[in-house]
């Protein structure tokens, strides 16, 4: 069932992972509100299962993941599976950090967004969770 | 079956989806309060207010541990200001009770305050109807951190623990703001800090020559990081207090009373506003060429609205 709501677009900006590098989740949540997006922050070191569980409570589009710690082929996937076991299909699942063209195109396949790399125009992360969050709330 | 029949079953995606409905406001969040309105009123709600800062979101998950260790499943709604300007806002109380949010017992949702007044979102007391309605016996309500206009939560918690720090200002600056008169608890939190033991010690006497009103604060010192023990034995006084001579039923009856007031206000003034359109514009203008004052053309403006 895809979420009811009309108003502001909603994102969950969690850190994966052990690394404490938050600064790059800190710059997103705030562009993401300064777009007009309401963005829960939840911090370092969340677990997949952490994430899920605040993604269904909050209800949110979008679920960004900030994680550098280079686990990103287990852990996207594995958020990717709960969310979809919780009921959160249409849930967007992005993010950023260091990661090879080869494995985005490997993440691509198993139901995750585009993600971005260091240096991305927050602008271009913006038009492109509104795009998707537009077409998914229209059920497509 | 309905969304109603499913967050009444406990569902928790229906709940969530449930609230974002309620936020949304109109004709569906209005059938779905409905629905579940015979269910509403069994959980205890308490409200934590207080300037930015001073700790309400870690002594939010403290009380949440206390409740947790007792048994009790806990709904918390956590209100983050909207910004004016683009709407968007950042919802930073989650952040701070992480390891408790963890636990399935725990339900926690952010609401950005969208333009509503006194410390919370308009849809925060409909978001504490429906997680009462969803069977959590306990909810707890975080106000935004402004300071001088979280009144709005004594309407909606049976009780209210205002929590100050040592750097949040004197008793005088609690005073102006109208805290003391809307706290059933008083929490001095980051009881460590310098100045703490003082400002427990004004705030005792300030309460002491506010007029009567039954219940008497109780002034508590904590340090939430280590927990909420003081604030979490005098919630437990206020609410053995209410539990006597009908008190809640009383306290419960003016606060929805309040809201009903506040939305028929709202809701009046939308109708006839709507009714008389140019209005407000007219009177602008004028006032702007220095016809009248703001005070006679809004005086002007109802009577033409009301004609």
């Amino acid at each position: 069932m895809t979420s009811a709501r009309s108003g502001p677009i909603r994102v969950l900006v969690a850190k994966a992972g052990l690394d404490g590098h938050d600064r790059g989740a800190k710059v997103v949540a705030q562009s993401l509100r300064d777009a007009g997006m309401e963005v829960v922050y939840t911090g370092l070191r969340q677990t997949p299962e952490q994430i899920a569980k605040a993604a269904l409570e909050e209800d949110v589009d979008v679920v960004g993941l900030s994680l550098h710690s280079g686990a990103h082929m287990t852990l996207f996937p594995r958020v990717r599976a709960l969310l979809d076991a919780a009921g959160l299909a249409h849930v967007l699942l992005t993010g950023g950090g260091i990661i090879p063209d080869e494995d985005r195109t490997r993440l691509g396949a198993m139901g995750v967004g585009r993600l971005f790399g260091p240096g991305t125009a927050t602008r271009e992360l913006i038009e492109y969770i509104r795009g998707e969050v537009e077409r998914r709330r229209r059920g497509e | 079956m309905s969304e109603a029949d499913a967050i009444l079953r406990g569902e928790r995606g229906a709940l969530a989806r449930g609230l974002s409905i309620v936020e949304g406001g109109g004709a569906r969040a209005v059938e779905l309060l409905d629905a579940i309105s015979a269910r509403v009123g069994r959980a205890r709600r308490i409200g934590v207010t207080g300037p930015p800062g001073v700790g309400k979101s870690t002594l939010v998950a403290a009380l949440v541990r206390r409740f947790r260790a007792r048994g009790a499943r806990v709904g918390v709604v956590a209100v983050d200001p909207s910004s004016p300007f683009h709407g968007g806002a950042l919802l930073g109380d989650r952040h701070r009770m992480s390891e408790e949010a963890r636990d399935e017992g725990v339900f926690v949702r952010s609401l950005a305050t969208r333009g509503g007044l006194g410390g919370l979102s308009r849809a925060a007391p409909d978001a504490l109807d429906l997680l009462d309605a969803a069977g959590f016996p306990v909810l707890l309500v975080e106000t935004v951190g402004v300071g001088q206009t979280e009144v709005e939560v004594a309407a909606t918690a049976d009780s209210v623990a205002v929590v100050l720090s040592p750097e949040s200002g004197d008793a005088v600056q609690a005073m102006k703001a109208g805290l003391l008169e809307i706290a059933d608890v008083v929490c001095v939190n980051k009881s460590d800090r310098e100045g703490a033991e003082a400002l427990a010690a004004e705030l005792e006497s300030a309460l002491d020559a506010a007029p009567p009103r039954g219940w008497r604060p109780p002034v508590v010192l904590t340090r939430a990081l280590d927990g909420a023990e003081p604030l979490d034995d005098a919630l437990e006084r206020h609410a053995a207090w209410l539990g006597e001579e009908g008190r809640l039923g009383d306290r419960r009856r003016r606060g929805v009373r309040a809201r009903i007031e506040r939305l028929v206000a709202r809701l009046v003034a939308d109708r006839m506003l709507a009714s008389a359109p140019g209005v407000l514009d007219r009177e602008a203008d004028d006032v702007c060429a220095g016809r009248r004052s703001v005070l006679h053309g809004a005086s002007r403006a109802a009577e033409a609205i009301l004609r």
